[in-house]
């Protein structure tokens, strides 16, 4: 009795905030998906699924698929350029492993939306960029970057590299290095232990990261705005515009839903990736 | 599953942080709470309440001025729809005002309290959001049209074709504006910008598609493009046009012949404003012609009380940007709510963002 008491003590907080800030505005939007669009904003109470129907307009799924490729390119480069780093940095002196891991979340001390204006400052056509390769190349036509496809790309990749590096170094860090030094005197050439051995140790990393990289790039917004000078649409536009300018909340709701469902689904490819990993190490 | 080490690490750093925000936050809530002061809470746009007009009803009245702002009419509608109380003060655009009176969320305005009200022109009063202003006065106005660099775009542009011409592509920005944009569009082939049918909106909707691999950029803050010289054209609106001017006076402003939109941003009290006699009071302070006089030099839009124009410095009184001509007002129109036909005006708009 009296532990279950220290546990409810414990736990009260944490419960009640989910409940109160998570789980009821989740409730309230699954309700609002399936209400009417109220004439001068906010919703009629008639019940509809109709604004499910719309998510299958040829429209929406364009800019969804736009949202989810962009999202796969973003993790692919995050982890294409985070692996080697987290890598080194595993492997590096422990005197100095901190300090560089510091500087990996250094930028988080400024704020996101200030360093995606200096992405502007960088890549718009009288900008840090095109001045620094006029300098360098004779007769050089700036490059219109900025309010691109390319621009919002970079702008993601920049933004979520760290949440792709931190786990990764994790999963390095614990590596035991006598496995790889086995591989090798069994014979296994320094390529052959990475895959075999390097990679599958540090799989749960690859997918932490991963998820922490797909799951707020699919949704972003802000970056494509910004970046994309309001020329490129991505699904998290089209849900905020829904709820400002086009004061539609049900089908901003039922789109945040849809939103919510595939990365449901990535949450558990990702689980079972994870198990199959696992098990693999047992047997 | 693997630990993160580095998860212990952060997560004490956090917590010291959050710690530290918490005693800043209690300091500042203790220091806060000892004077008795009145609080009045104005819930405005960015850049439309300046710190002089602030400060000086503080001073006069003994109280202090809160200021909050929004980004657009509908964050409004969204948080006062959502329960948002404590609000003061707020300044809906016309057709907000109407929709926020249909909803209720207005309080009627006392004219015993805001005697100033007799100062404000009848030009700008009983417009169709408030046919006899109970809830609304007249804050600003202004117009969309387009701003250009005389310095750049010659001959100068007096239609919206200007915007549709290849000579310059990527040198121009669009509002990032729904109705605005395809606005332009509507008026360009003659239609009007309020109009229901749905073949109409897809023809402006088909124009604004071809137009977009010209445009450099769609964005609401025109400002700051035209002064980086970043474009050399914007469609805007005529309070943004003039601030540029004062760093680029190479910047003019036109109304296309074809006619565009005008607006009114009003000064209202929601209903459940808790502070609503001193709000009153403030309408009436804006309304003193020395007080509106300020709003216009900050704003850059057109005062509605004749005689600030006294107190105003000699560009501002008269301006061709700020002040249309009959005939130039006589094109324009209102952006009105078009209720459920909205649906065909989102589905246009978001069909040429996903271009």
């Amino acid at each position: 009795m009296r532990r279950n008491y220290q546990l409810f003590i414990l736990l009260f907080p944490v419960v009640f905030w989910l409940v109160c800030f998570f789980l009821l505005p989740l409730v309230s939007v699954f309700i609002y998906s399936f209400l009417e669009r109220g004439t001068y904003g906010g919703v009629r109470w008639n019940i509809t699924p109709e604004n499910y129907e719309r998510l299958f307009d040829r429209l929406y799924l364009g800019i969804l698929w736009r949202s989810v490729s962009t999202a796969l390119i973003c993790t692919s480069v995050c982890l294409l350029l985070g692996y080697p780093f987290a890598y080194y940095l595993a492997r590096y002196q422990p005197k100095w492993r901190n300090v560089l891991l510091l500087l990996v979340v250094v930028p988080f001390w400024t704020n996101f939306l200030i360093r995606t204006y200096a992405w502007i400052l960088i890549l718009r056509t009288k900008g840090l960029l095109n001045s620094l390769l006029a300098t360098l190349i004779p007769n050089f036509h700036p490059l219109e970057l900025l309010n691109t496809p390319l621009a919002v790309q970079i702008g993601l990749v920049y933004g979520y590299l760290p949440f792709m590096i931190l786990p990764l170094y994790a999963a390095l860090e614990q590596l035991d290095m006598s496995l790889i030094e086995a591989a090798q005197d069994l014979g296994a050439s320094p390529r052959r232990a990475f895959w075999h051995v390097t990679v599958p140790l540090s799989l749960p990393g690859i997918l932490a990261g991963s998820m922490l990289v797909f799951i707020p790039t699919v949704g972003a917004f802000l970056t494509p705005d910004l970046l994309g000078g309001g020329k490129v649409s991505y699904i998290g536009n089209v849900v905020e515009r829904q709820f400002k300018s086009a004061r539609d909340w049900p089908f901003g709701s039922a789109l945040s839903f849809m939103l919510m469902g595939i990365v449901l689904v990535g949450t558990v490819l990702y689980f079972r990736a994870l198990q199959g990993s696992e098990e693999s190490h047992a047997s | 599953m693997r630990k993160f080490s580095i998860a212990s690490f952060s997560l004490q750093t956090v917590l010291k942080r959050y710690m530290l925000f918490g005693f800043i936050l209690l300091a500042l809530f203790i220091g806060d709470s000892d004077g008795q002061k009145q609080q009045l809470n104005v819930f405005t746009w960015a850049g439309y309440v300046s710190g002089d007009i602030r400060e000086g009803f503080e001073k006069e009245f003994g109280v202090s001025v809160l200021v909050d702002t929004y980004a657009s009419n509908e964050d409004l509608l969204a948080k006062l729809l959502a329960g948002a109380t404590g609000y003061d003060i707020i300044m809906p655009s016309d057709y907000m005002v109407s929709i926020l009176i249909k909803q209720n969320l207005l309080a009627e305005l006392h004219r015993d309290t805001i005697p100033n009200f007799q100062n404000i022109s009848p030009l700008f009063l009983g417009k169709y959001y408030d046919t006899e202003n109970r809830y609304s006065v007249p804050y600003t106005f202004g117009t969309a049209g387009i701003a250009y660099d005389s310095a750049v775009v010659s001959p100068p542009p007096d239609s919206w074709a200007v915007l549709w011409d290849k000579k310059y592509k990527n040198q121009f920005s669009m509002l990032d504006d729904q109705r605005e944009t395809l606005g332009a569009a509507l008026k360009l082939l003659g239609y009007s910008l309020n109009t229901t049918d749905a073949k109409q909106v897809k023809a402006a909707k088909e124009k604004l598609i071809a137009q977009k691999p010209l445009v450099k950029q769609y964005k609401s803050e025109a400002e700051e493009l035209l002064i980086a010289g970043d474009v050399v054209m914007a469609h805007c609106w005529s309070g943004d046009a003039f601030r540029a001017t004062e760093t680029r006076p190479t910047i003019r402003y036109v109304i296309p012949k074809e006619g565009s939109s005008q607006f009114i941003d009003a000064v209202c009290i929601p209903k459940s404003a808790p502070h609503k006699e001193l709000a009153e009071q403030f309408i009436n302070y804006l309304l003193r012609p020395e007080v509106n006089a300020k709003i216009t030099t900050f704003t850059k839009y057109g005062t509605c009380v004749p005689t600030a124009k006294e107190y105003l410095p000699e560009h501002l009184r008269e301006h061709k940007f700020i002040y249309p001509t009959k005939e130039v007002l006589e094109s324009l129109e209102w952006l009105k709510d078009p209720g459920d036909f909205t649906r065909h005006y989102n589905r246009a708009w978001e069909e040429i963002k996903a271009k």
